[in-house]
């Protein structure tokens, strides 16, 4: 049975164009939500599945219109709870592939009970946040990964808080798939879409996203070319941590702390760098990465921090189901209603 | 001495005691025996929201009722006959209930000056005469339990615990009752504890004996079974007839089964009781709150299951943005609300039918959908299986009411045969040709259609849809226009559901209107007062939204309309507003059921001398 879809699936061959849906798509023109849906629709024959099996989930937020836009099954949901209603999905119905569309304020702020918990459980979702660190669609509040001090129109003052590192948490709470990308990126973002879509259990993509209406070039130093290469950290399994447009800088590890060393002083070389490693049992190194943002001077990682095969939650479900089923025989009405002590009347 | 054996038609009896003293699990062995020896019966468990107060405290005072009669009967019972009282503060918290000369088994062990105080008596009524007017029989349970279980290598403690399956074989000796469904219950409970299984056997054993050999035992009471019903009986609670519903309904449909849910007193136990049934595929997600436990349903829904979620009052609630969604997507799903007594944590063991404005109209904007109540604990199960059935024929949400003395209590429910139930018809749509999602039938229904089928992909989501289509759409018209559709599919529910049945006269001076768990009460104070020549007749709605089609017309061939119910006036209001028509109210807000006196009381007066006439 499994080889016979297999060989369906591989003989069945999509475009980007099949992943259209027949709406227009509104996002503000120059929005970054038009690279991640270009992408998405371009790498989406490639994620090994018929399309009536790919089912789009979203909350509320520009962002979490994005199910509408893809040519596969959808549903927009309410503020927050994409990954509820994406695990009802997923557990009926443990063949299909479920992702989910959202937002920074979304995911983060109303819905982190919801995504910690969906991490924690390492549910087989594949989670693409729309990071742009503000609220777009109620237009421009901040956001709880906005940069603290930010001045927005619900915080003239500037902001007092400071914001979640999207990675660090889903990789506390227990993602078993954790890589970020930028909207700018595109051939970087197929890439992590479609391993993202091999992966079993819960993966995490959080993409910079810029949001040209509220918070115009939040990510413009990784982005520009002036900038980029001093500022952008491409992470690659078994290659070392280099940087700079002349590929001049490495990140060596002092202990525990990451400093920045320069290739060309003739003191370090390629040899001190710190080799990254994506499958590490060991956490440690992936939190260290995943705090760079947290560190002045850092450069910002992109790519796979870090990913590891644990049972899933829905795989152990269904398990535990067989098992029951196969001790128990199948179900029926009279096993049901006529237990122990039932009586009869004449 | 030779012991007389008195034949009882109906015995209400009452075993409290402390929180730590087992007393549901006692009256809950006294009913499943009960239920077997074939008497009709209905409980009421009340127990302290605080898992543990204090022991002896008033406050911790723990309660379980139960009614056993070769009649056919309704309630619980409002007047104990029987009370076995644990301690003093089991003595002081239930001696208001009784009836006068009721019989009172008192644990004179626990009667010492520490629980006396801690039940604040200046004297111990014992001695001081306060208990004149009840049969007092004193029987040191904890001493006798005690020394019945010496030899045991059990601490102080552990053989102390055991002295409520003492009172229950006394209980079980009094009213003539076998004790090897307790013995058996006994030796499964407490299969990896050997030395608690004969402990826990002996002492019940122990508490027969005495009843059969103690001197201040001379009447036994014999209560015959009732004439029900031919057929095969089960004794169920509210819940554990909800669950039951609900896997009846997934077996009738052929789908899986889905419930998301958040453990809340008192619906908890329909999700501890569906989590067992993994052999009949049912999905149990206890999610992180309430507002994941109906998303996940809603998503369980959308992929093609019988998606449920169940909760109580703060969780209902929490779950009302997400029944907007539900609306909008037009998608079967069924939300059961225990009630419980409220606002906000309220009184969270105690009862309540105070949530019936907010299914109704708890939602922004127009989001109609359909309500039901079940009006027993066995009515939960046929409830659990309507709701279903309409969630799934309809694509609407649906919400079933119950509250926490039905899911509680427990009667006998007759079990159904599989064919006797009604067929539950699933349309998946599998035909892409002119296939839109938002297509309807004559009942203005929408097809279901389930990712993984080829070629109808479709979006769906809170957004505003174009009727038919089911593209986006702000265009003013069309709004109103699917507000209207939706209403009207809910209103087509009118179409298949039964027409309100009048119990009694068909028209005349009284109707007493109802819903819900206040069926029961109702039913007995109107053969009371039919006995003292009154006249008044019963109806009452298990659909409440859409109203069964004949509601206008019933309540047009009465004069006066009385509605009971424990809130404020929650339907009251509903079919002021609906039929401009005058009620009168009788509202009791207590966290208790109606006592069929008050019912009757009330009645009385509203029928003033006119004598039913
Ligand atoms: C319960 C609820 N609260 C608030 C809102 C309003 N709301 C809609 S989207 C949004 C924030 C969206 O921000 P984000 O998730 O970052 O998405 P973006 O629009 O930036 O893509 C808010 C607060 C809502 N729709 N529902
Ligand atoms: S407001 Fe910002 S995030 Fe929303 S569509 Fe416009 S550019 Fe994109």
């Amino acid at each position: 049975m499994e080889n016979k879809i297999d060989e369906i699936k591989t003989q069945v061959k999509y475009t980007a164009k099949d992943f259209a849906s027949d709406v227009d798509v509104k996002w503000c023109p120059g929005c970054g939500d038009y690279s991640i849906l270009a992408q998405t629709q371009r790498t989406s024959p490639d994620f090994g599945e018929l399309k009536e099996n790919i089912v789009w989930i979203s909350g509320i937020g520009c962002s979490s219109r994005f199910p509408y836009y893809m040519g596969t099954y959808g549903f927009h949901g309410i503020h927050g709870r994409a990954a509820a209603i994406a695990t009802g999905v997923k557990l009926v119905n443990p063949k299909l592939q479920v992702w989910i569309a959202t937002g920074d304020g979304d995911m983060l702020s109303i819905g982190g009970n919801h995504f910690i918990h969906a991490c924690r459980k390492n549910i087989n979702l594949k989670i693409v946040l729309f990071n742009n660190q503000i609220y777009g669609l109620t237009k421009g509040q901040y956001s709880p990964t906005s940069e603290k001090g930010k001045i927005t129109k619900s915080s003239p003052y500037g902001t007092v808080e400071f914001p979640f590192n999207a990675i660090k948490l889903a990789d506390a709470a227990g993602a078993t798939f954790i890589a970020r990308t930028i909207d700018r990126e595109t051939k970087h973002m197929q890439e992590m879409l479609l391993r993202a879509s091999k992966h079993v259990g819960l993966a995490f993509i959080e993409v910079y996203q810029n949001c040209v209406i509220f918070n115009d070039g939040a990510f413009s130093h990784l982005t520009d070319k002036e900038t980029k290469a001093d500022n952008l950290l491409v992470l690659e399994h078994g290659k070392p941590l280099v940087f700079g447009a002349n590929k001049d800088k490495g990140i060596k590890l002092d202990g525990l702390n990451p400093v920045v060393i320069n290739l060309n002083d003739g003191v370090h070389s390629i040899n001190d760098c710190w080799v990254h490693d994506e499958f590490d049992a060991n956490p440690t190194r992936g939190f260290i990465l995943s705090r760079f943002t947290d560190i002045p001077g850092l450069p910002t990682p992109i790519g796979v921090f870090r990913q590891f095969n644990k049972p899933t939650f829905d795989g152990d479900y269904m398990k535990q189901i067989e098992e029951v089923k196969s001790k128990k025989g199948k179900g029926t009405y009279e096993k049901l209603m006529f237990n122990n002590n039932i009586w009869e009347v004449n | 001495m030779a012991k007389v054996i008195q034949i009882v038609e109906d015995v209400t009896v009452r075993f409290a005691g402390d929180s730590g003293d087992g007393m549901q699990l006692t009256g809950s062995q006294f009913t499943d025996t009960t239920a077997v020896v074939g008497n009709d019966l209905s409980t009421l468990p009340d127990f302290p929201a605080e898992i543990r107060a204090p022991a002896g405290s008033l406050s911790g005072v723990s309660g379980f009722q139960l009614h056993f009669s070769s009649k056919d009967i309704q309630t619980p019972g409002d007047t104990p006959d029987v009370l076995v009282a644990m301690n003093p503060a089991a003595l002081k918290v239930n001696l208001k209930d009784l009836k006068p000369n009721a019989t009172i088994i008192i644990n004179s062990s626990a009667f010492d000056s520490k629980n006396l105080r801690l039940a604040n008596y200046e004297t111990n009524p014992l001695e001081d005469g306060s208990l004149s007017g009840y049969n007092v029989i004193p029987v040191p349970l904890t001493q006798l339990t005690m020394s019945a279980l010496e030899d045991l290598n059990l601490s102080t403690k552990e053989k102390e615990r055991c002295k409520n399956f003492f009172a229950l074989g006394l209980m079980y000796w009094m009213f003539n009752r076998p004790i090897d469904i307790t013995m058996r219950w006994i030796e499964t409970k407490f299969k990896n504890r050997p030395e608690l299984v004969e402990a826990n056997k002996r002492a019940l054993q122990a508490g027969y004996n005495y009843g059969d050999t103690t001197e201040i035992f001379t009447t036994r009471y014999e209560i015959k079974a009732a004439k029900l019903p031919k057929g095969i009986y089960r004794n169920i609670s509210g819940n554990e007839a909800t669950a039951l519903g609900f896997v009846t309904a997934s077996l009738k449909s052929g789908l899986k089964l889905f419930l998301g849910s958040y453990p809340i007193t008192p619906a908890s136990e329909i999700l501890q009781e569906l989590s067992k049934y993994k052999e009949y595929d049912v999905i149990t997600f206890q999610a992180e709150d309430e507002i994941s436990g109906i998303s996940a349903a809603i998503g369980a829904a959308f992929a093609g299951a019988l998606a449920i979620t169940t909760t109580s009052g703060p969780g209902f609630s929490l779950k009302t943005e997400a029944l907007g969604l539900a609306v909008m997507t037009e998608l079967p799903l069924v939300v059961v609300d225990v009630q419980r007594s409220g606002p906000s944590t309220g009184m969270p063991t105690k009862t309540e039918q105070a949530d019936l404005l907010q299914a109704m109209f708890g939602r922004h904007g127009e989001a109609p959908l359909v309500v039901l109540a079940a009006q027993s604990p066995a009515d939960c199960f046929y409830m659990a299986i309507e709701a279903s059935k309409i969630a799934i024929e309809h694509m609407t949400p649906v919400i079933l009411l119950t509250d926490g003395y039905l899911a509680f209590g427990s009667e006998p429910l007759r079990i159904p045969k599989f064919e006797e139930l009604p067929e539950i018809k699933v349309n998946f749509r599998t035909d892409p040709t002119n296939f839109y999602p938002y297509q309807r039938d004559e009942n203005l229904v929408r097809p279901w259609a389930i990712p993984g089928t080829p070629g109808l992909e479709h979006r769906i989501g809170g957004l505003e849809k174009r009727n038919i289509y089911g593209n986006i759409s702000y265009e003013p018209e069309n709004h109103e226009e699917m507000v209207r559709v939706r209403k009207q599919k809910v209103d087509n529910v009118q179409k298949v559901i039964p027409d309100l049945v009048v119990e009694g006269e068909q028209e005349g001076e009284l109707l007493v209107l109802s819903w819900g768990s206040t069926y029961g009460a109702i039913k007995e104070a109107i053969e009371n007062i039919k006995s003292k020549g009154y006249k008044a007749s019963q109806a009452h709605l298990r659909y409440i939204n859409p109203f069964p089609k004949n509601l206008g017309d019933v309540l047009n061939r009465f004069k006066k309309i009385l509605i009971p119910e424990l809130n404020m006036g929650h339907l009251a209001f509903i079919i002021r507003s609906k039929f401009l028509k005058d009620v009168i109210q009788l509202n009791k807000v207590q966290g208790r059921p109606f006592k069929v006196s008050e019912i009757e009381n009330k009645i009385i007066e509203v029928l003033g001398g006119k004598n039913g006439k």
